[in-house]
């Protein structure tokens, strides 16, 4: 009798080297005659225990990680094959503290089946939110996920039901519906897991919202940094094919730009265009790919989808606090002792989430900031921790959950060479539509190269600078309504620190006060005042 | 909603956007190009930029980007650009060559010509879009670089090709700094190509002729004599040899480049001075079978549509045309059309641009072999017939029941069917029948075609087969269908509406008809001949056979354009006067007695009358440099032949020409002022002129279907001459050349070449740019190879821009068998790979060498 071993085939695992551990199970298993079934799993998004090897015995599968090709014959000594004892093994896998205290829900598939069996997939639970749709008609569907309360997991966290409804509403020949799966925010793995461990829930997704609004083709948008990814997408495709009935899909590798994962930029892409953002209105849903009502949606909204009708609207909203329901996914990532995926339900505050699931920082020193919602996201100080992760709390300090990612810094941070960072990295992707975006990131470096030389005025000019980057773009790459406030606290920040050595007591003084006189105009407009308490309670 | 477009907020918002473009640009008005024309500096200024917060000293583009000078017409100079994308939409939306690009990301965003070349390199075709869209310095006018802002600009329409695109010229005093396609023109909507655009600087080439000249003979010397003189010894020689040889001896061609009010007087001083009806242009060799097949089966003879028509096309079939290269503007506005989803269906021997343009290719590409357009024309009705996918109703109330029932029995025969005949046009018959679906069921269909149908020994039956499928699937009178010749030249449509045949007067009204005639006697106070005169090929003929001896030639230049050269050179240099009107000592020249200075566009006022029949505004920007406007020209000479012709502008004229043309009589030029243009026919009851034709009945009463039997030409391969030779055009170059070889132009497109395919050419030892001989039944020439796939094996292709190609001398005496016009297209060539030019280039080149020396002052020309 076989026994079988998963071992993730995922790119993070196999950066780790799960390839070589896969040649050094088969081999060790032939040596002693053991008939193996080796599936290749997704990860489980425990990055510190990948490669992350478990095996199926009577009482569950039974984890060992993090495995290198060397530990292998010593596993086999240990009796890997009945779950035996070895200093690697991390005990039945569900109980592991990190996962067991998750809620993976739309998530409960990775790392569990093999990505590129639909039969595992059926057998797992997928494909009952497909056949329920099946029997709805597309009204039913739409209201389905309204009532579910799904807001897009993209970022902008627009409510997907009516988003669909609006392209159902939308009279046309031919509808479509697109992936976004041009992950790019700094920090985030989620739809990457999903595409490599759980291809089929994307798919059924997919094939949902096109039951749901009257598409029959779809696009998924993967990143073109994510050459596993479409390597199982296609896989899994060809297996898909039959069981969609008609709901064509294809995937499309993205063009290595930033801005592409912005939906309009990305419709744009995909019509084989310059990856530059359009205009709206017309928003996508009436007027989208090939001028066609598109439903474009991030991968993680898409994989709710199935569970949603699988389980019911009420079920889904019964997780969650105010207007976030259900559960987000976030990823763990930065100077975190356990980095990884972490699918919990709103309402957790950052806190519980850095230190109960992250273990704190890895390099031991007090965490000072962290990075929540991609390269353009807040940076949240200590005290902003105890923020409930979910939506509105998050736009009340002016920050946003966006896809989920987190980016944590411990007190070592230069904060002004992350702030640089932040302008780099929008002077590098900005598609170049929109002069503020494209000229001001690059000007936003060298004003703050000038803050840091102690230059007088360049605070006022970057508050300038990042108002009309924010009033002048189109799109949030530009625009992004925390930029200010963002590099204000920083400075704020740096200038308490007395950064730079030797710095002139009087001088330091003077900065910052000249800072928090432009506090707060500079990051809450007419909620200034409140601003600025919390900001010096922040930095106090 | 209400949307505040001003606030304070959005003031400062503006001036903060302003000064980051500003931070990224040089500092160089005063002495930037632009200066004084803007948008950048004018909106800096709008805004109220006072400072640069950010200062100078960071990253920019202005001091480490390079000039791009490669085009000869205009400049790229990446440091004042302020990449607003303007120029990459024109090149995409507008023109459709997708040549230029955003390259990079962010800070990096740089526009680019083709994949990082230089604009010379790349896949750009000058159209001048770019340029126009560019608000900046960028993209620029070098002749603004050099000369500086117009200070005045007057509209007028290009002198090219048929499409008659709107201009501004803009200028200044009496010089123009450039032309831009004017927006309101309303064949080109503000775009242009690289001739119209740019091509304009042999209007003030040193080669230019300015004063009168006589000879005793051609091989005399030329001596500049005065106005009166020339016009003097033209009208003295013309009576004299009219005297000597009757008054049937002498005749005129008419200039298809002139305005409509100097064809009409040139052929009124034939028909009321000459006394005769020896009048022809150029249509001869062109549209003449159009004239022909429209009449015969619409009753007129002309397009039926606007250009703006194919906006709403379903399906364009484009036969024998290449518009992308000839009709540019107009093929920009098809391409459009087909990429936003119409389909395209070409008919061509050759790949041309038309078939793989991006984003717009064709569906269906029909590689006929050249001279079997009627065989593809009847087997596509055939399919139309026999798939019963006629439009019966239109069929009914529109078309002559005895002539369409015996047309549809006769495509209905066997031998008319694809199958039968796929061998013979060289298309399998299931692509012949899939394009016949497509057109006739597809929506809206419409056929453009060129001169590639028509120049042919069956041109005029292959007009009528496309008369006849439109008529079929109903696809005549009304927008997005119609039957389209492309024009050639500026002023094709209208010379012929002028009455430059020898049988026809104004308004296409013939000869013979007494009433007509006995309107333009009594208008004319003279007697007319009711018997036509004599045609291009008569009047060589009969030089040949001495009946004639006398021509007056004014913008046309039979001895390069015409076929046979050898014949044409024999039949010229065997007249006793030939009086040449031109802006140069063209070909024609060489064999002239007496050379009179024409007027380039910019010189005078008129009107052209476009491919969509539509009458545009020709104005003058600069006086005649040899002081006299062509039409000015040919009014002294009546007068000195001693019939009175008096006008004071050519305002006056054209109110004669309403006066006696009933299509043109609600045309005058303070209508024209009034809305631009006009599309005859433009009188009482369409006072606004007709954009389209035949919409509720045909001009003629009711649609004539007529039999096409498809009949081989001569012209056939054999052992002795084993390839078929077509001819064409090229976007750069323009007819014989005469004008845009005197531009810039020459460098995108410097000599004709023989375009060869690879396999015939392995077959014949010849490799890329080898010299070859190509001998047909008439003359030989040589030209350099050109391996091409373009083409398809056993057929081979050349351009006809530059005399000294001799491309005419191996074309054929053969022609459309009710029109003459000329076989250019289908020539029986042998091919051998040579070391020297031909014996007739040799002697050409002596002989031109030879014409030079006896200009006056040749030493400095």
């Amino acid at each position: 009798m076989s026994v079988t071993i998963y071992l993730p085939g995922d790119a993070a695992a196999l950066a780790l080297g799960a390839d070589q551990v896969a040649v050094a199970v088969a081999e060790e298993a032939q040596r002693r005659g053991i008939e193996i079934r080796l599936v290749r799993n997704g990860s489980r998004g425990l990055f510190w225990l990948e490669p992350l090897l478990e095996v199926a015995t009577p009482e569950g599968r039974i984890a060992y990680g993090p495995v290198e090709a060397a530990d292998v014959p010593g596993l086999f000594e240990a009796g890997l094959i009945e779950g035996g004892d070895h200093p690697l093994r991390q005990g039945l896998t569900e109980q592991i503290p990190y996962l067991a205290r998750q809620q993976r829900s739309t998530l409960s598939r990775i790392g569990v089946i093999d990505p590129r069996s639909l039969d595992d997939y059926l057998e797992h639970g997928g494909g009952a939110g497909l056949t329920r749709a099946r029997r709805m008609s597309p009204a039913e569907i739409v209201q389905e996920v309204t009532d579910s309360g799904l807001r897009g997991r993209g970022g902008a966290a627009f409510p997907t039901g009516i988003k669909w409804k609006t392209v159902l509403d939308t009279a046309a020949d031919q509808k479509y519906i697109v992936c976004n799966a041009d992950e790019g925010d700094s920090g985030t793995f989620a739809d990457r897991l999903v595409m490599e461990g759980d291809p089929f829930s994307l798919f059924e997704g997919m094939a949902i919202a096109g039951l749901a609004v009257g598409a029959t083709r779809g696009y998924i948008y993967v990143r073109s940094e994510y050459p596993h990814a479409t390597a199982v997408l296609e896989a899994a495709w060809i297996e898909a094919e039959a069981w969609l009935d008609g709901f064509r899909i294809e995937v499309r590798k993205a063009a290595g730009s930033y801005v592409c994962g912005e939906e309009t930029a990305l419709l744009e892409s995909i019509e084989g265009r310059r990856g530059m953002v359009r205009n709206k209105p017309p928003l996508p849903a009436i007027e989208g790919l090939f001028g066609k009502p598109t439903v474009i949606n991030n991968v993680l909204s898409l994989i709710s989808v199935p569970h949603i009708l699988a389980r019911g609207a009420a079920f889904y909203y019964a997780n969650g606090v105010g207007h976030s329901r259900g559960t987000l996914p976030f990823q763990l990532a930065g100077n975190l002792k356990y980095g990884g995926l972490v699918e919990v339900p709103f309402g957790l505050t950052l806190r519980e989430l850095l230190y109960d699931f992250g273990g704190g920082s890895a390099s031991g020193r007090p965490l000072r900031a962290v990075q929540v919602g991609g390269p353009l996201g807040a940076y949240l100080p200590e005290s902003q921790f105890d923020t409930p992760l979910d939506y509105e709390a998050f736009s009340a300090i002016g920050a946003v959950l966006g896809h989920g990612g987190i980016v944590a810094f411990d007190d070592s941070v230069d904060m002004l060479s992350q702030a640089h960072y932040a302008m780099k990295f929008c002077a590098e992707e900005s598609c170049g539509k929109c002069t503020p975006c494209r000229i001001g990131s690059t000007r936003g470096m060298e004003v703050i190269d000038r803050i840091r030389n102690r230059q007088p005025g360049q605070i006022e000019l970057l508050r300038s600078l990042c108002d009309t980057m924010r009033d002048g773009s189109m799109c949030a790459m530009g625009g992004d309504r925390r930029c200010p406030g963002q590099r204000a606290r920083r400075h704020l920040s740096d200038a308490r620190r007395g950064h730079g050595r030797g710095d002139d007591p009087q001088a330091l003084r003077h900065r910052q006060s000249q800072t928090l006189r432009l506090l707060p105009s500079l990051s809450g407009g007419d909620r200034g005042p409140t601003r600025l308490s919390r900001l010096l309670h922040h930095t106090g | 909603m209400q949307v505040r477009t001003q606030s304070p907020k959005l003031a400062e918002l503006r001036r903060n956007v302003m000064e980051l473009y500003i931070s990224d640009h040089p500092l160089d008005c005063l002495t930037c190009a632009a200066n004084g024309n803007c948008e950048l500096q004018t909106m800096a200024g709008v805004v109220g930029l006072r400072e640069v917060r950010y200062g100078f000293q960071g990253v920019n583009h202005f001091k480490t980007t390079e000039k791009d000078d490669s085009n000869p017409y205009f400049s790229y100079d990446p440091a004042k650009c302020i990449v607003c994308n303007r120029c990459v939409r024109a090149c995409e939306e507008q023109q459709g060559s997708f040549a230029i690009t955003l390259s990079g990301r962010g800070f990096d965003s740089r526009v680019t010509a083709g994949q990082g070349e230089r604009f010379m390199d790349s896949e750009c075709v000058s159209c001048g879009a770019c340029v126009n869209a560019c608000p900046t310095a960028t993209l620029i006018d070098k002749r603004v670089i050099e000369q500086g802002q117009a200070e005045h600009s007057i509209s007028t329409t290009c002198a090219y090709c048929g499409v008659g695109c709107g201009f501004e010229a803009e200028m200044q005093g009496d010089r123009v700094v450039r032309m831009t396609p004017s927006k309101t023109g309303q064949a080109n909507e503000g775009h242009a190509c690289v001739k119209g655009r740019f091509a304009w600087g042999y209007a003030t080439h040193p080669d230019r002729i300015t004063q009168p000249m006589i000879r005793a003979s051609i091989n005399a010397p030329w001596r500049e004599v005065s106005w009166q003189e020339a016009l003097d010894y033209a009208a003295s020689e013309f009576r004299r040899i009219q005297q000597k040889h009757g008054k049937s001896s002498i005749g005129a061609l008419v200039s298809s480049r002139c305005t409509n009010e100097e064809d009409y007087l040139v052929q009124k001083l034939v028909r009321a001075a000459f006394g005769n009806n020896n009048v022809d242009n150029c249509a001869r060799v062109c549209h003449s079978p159009t004239g022909y097949g429209l009449g015969q089966t619409f009753g007129t003879s002309a397009g039926t549509q606007s250009f703006s028509s194919v906006e709403k096309s379903d399906v364009i079939l484009v036969i024998g045309a290449n518009p992308i290269a000839a009709h540019p503007v107009f093929g920009s506005r098809l391409r459009k059309r087909v990429r936003e989803g119409a389909k395209l269906i070409v008919v061509d021997p050759r790949k041309t641009e038309m078939v793989d343009s991006p984003h717009a290719g064709a569906v269906h590409h029909l590689k006929l072999r050249p001279g079997t357009n009627v065989a593809l024309l009847t087997a596509l009705a055939h399919t139309i017939v026999d798939e019963d996918l006629l439009n019966e109703p239109f069929i009914a109330e529109r078309c002559e029941k005895q002539a369409f029932d015996d047309w549809r029995h006769f495509v209905a025969r066997p031998e008319n069917a694809p199958e039968a005949l796929a061998n013979e046009i060289g298309v399998p018959a299931q692509r012949l029948r899939e394009a016949a679906r497509l057109y006739a069921t597809g929506g809206n269909a419409a056929i453009y075609y060129g001169l590639g149908v028509t120049e042919h020994s069956q041109g005029s039956t292959a007009v009528i087969a496309i008369a006849n499928l439109a008529m079929a699937t109903g696809n005549v009178g009304r927008e997005g269908g119609g039957v389209n010749p492309l024009r050639g030249q500026n002023n094709v449509q209208g010379s012929c509406d002028m009455g430059s045949f020898p049988h026809e007067l104004p308004g296409y009204r013939h000869v013979s008809d007494d009433a007509t005639r006995s309107l333009f006697e009594q208008a004319w106070g003279v007697r007319l001949q009711a018997e036509p005169g004599l045609r291009i090929p008569n009047m060589l003929e009969a030089a040949l056979d001495g009946s004639f001896h006398g021509l007056y030639c004014q913008g046309e230049d039979p001895a390069q354009s015409d076929p046979n050269t050898q014949h044409v050179q024999a039949a010229l240099e065997a007249m006793e006067c030939v009086v040449v009107q031109d802006l140069f000592l063209n070909e024609t020249a060489k064999f002239a007695h007496v050379f009179l200075p024409g007027a380039s566009f910019l010189e005078k006022d008129g009107t052209f009358t476009n491919a969509e029949r539509r009458i545009s505004r020709v104005r003058s920007v600069m006086s005649p440099l040899a002081g006299k406007a062509d039409w000015e020209v040919t009014m002294a000479l009546a007068n000195a032949l001693g019939y009175e012709m008096h006008y004071d502008h050519p305002s006056q004229i054209m109110d004669e020409i309403a006066s006696l043309t009933p299509t043109f009589a609600g045309v005058s030029y303070a209508k024209l002022e009034q809305y631009g243009s006009l599309q005859w026919p433009c009188n009482d009851s369409a006072p606004l002129g007709t954009p389209t034709m035949h919409a509720e009945g045909f001009v003629r009463g009711k649609g004539r279907f007529i039999i096409t039997q498809y009949i081989p030409t001569d012209e056939k391969v054999t052992q002795r001459f084993p390839l078929l030779l077509t001819t064409g055009r090229t976007l750069s170059q323009y007819n014989v050349g005469a004008q845009t070889r005197r531009t810039e132009n020459s460098r995108f497109f410097a000599e004709d070449r023989l375009e060869i395919h690879p396999q015939d050419a392995e077959d014949h030892g010849i490799r890329e740019g080898d010299w070859v001989g190509i001998k047909s039944r008439t003359g030989d020439t040589v030209l350099r190879a050109s391996l091409t796939e373009r083409v398809q094996p056993g057929v081979c292709y050349t351009t006809f821009h530059f005399p000294e190609s001799g491309a005419n001398v191996i074309t054929t005496d053969n022609s459309d068998w009710a029109t003459n016009c000329p076989e250019y297209k289908v020539t029986a060539v042998a091919l051998v790979r040579v070391e020297q030019p031909s014996t007739w280039q040799q002697r050409n080149a002596r002989q031109d060498a030879k014409q030079r020396r006896l200009l006056v002052g040749s030493e400095i020309r």
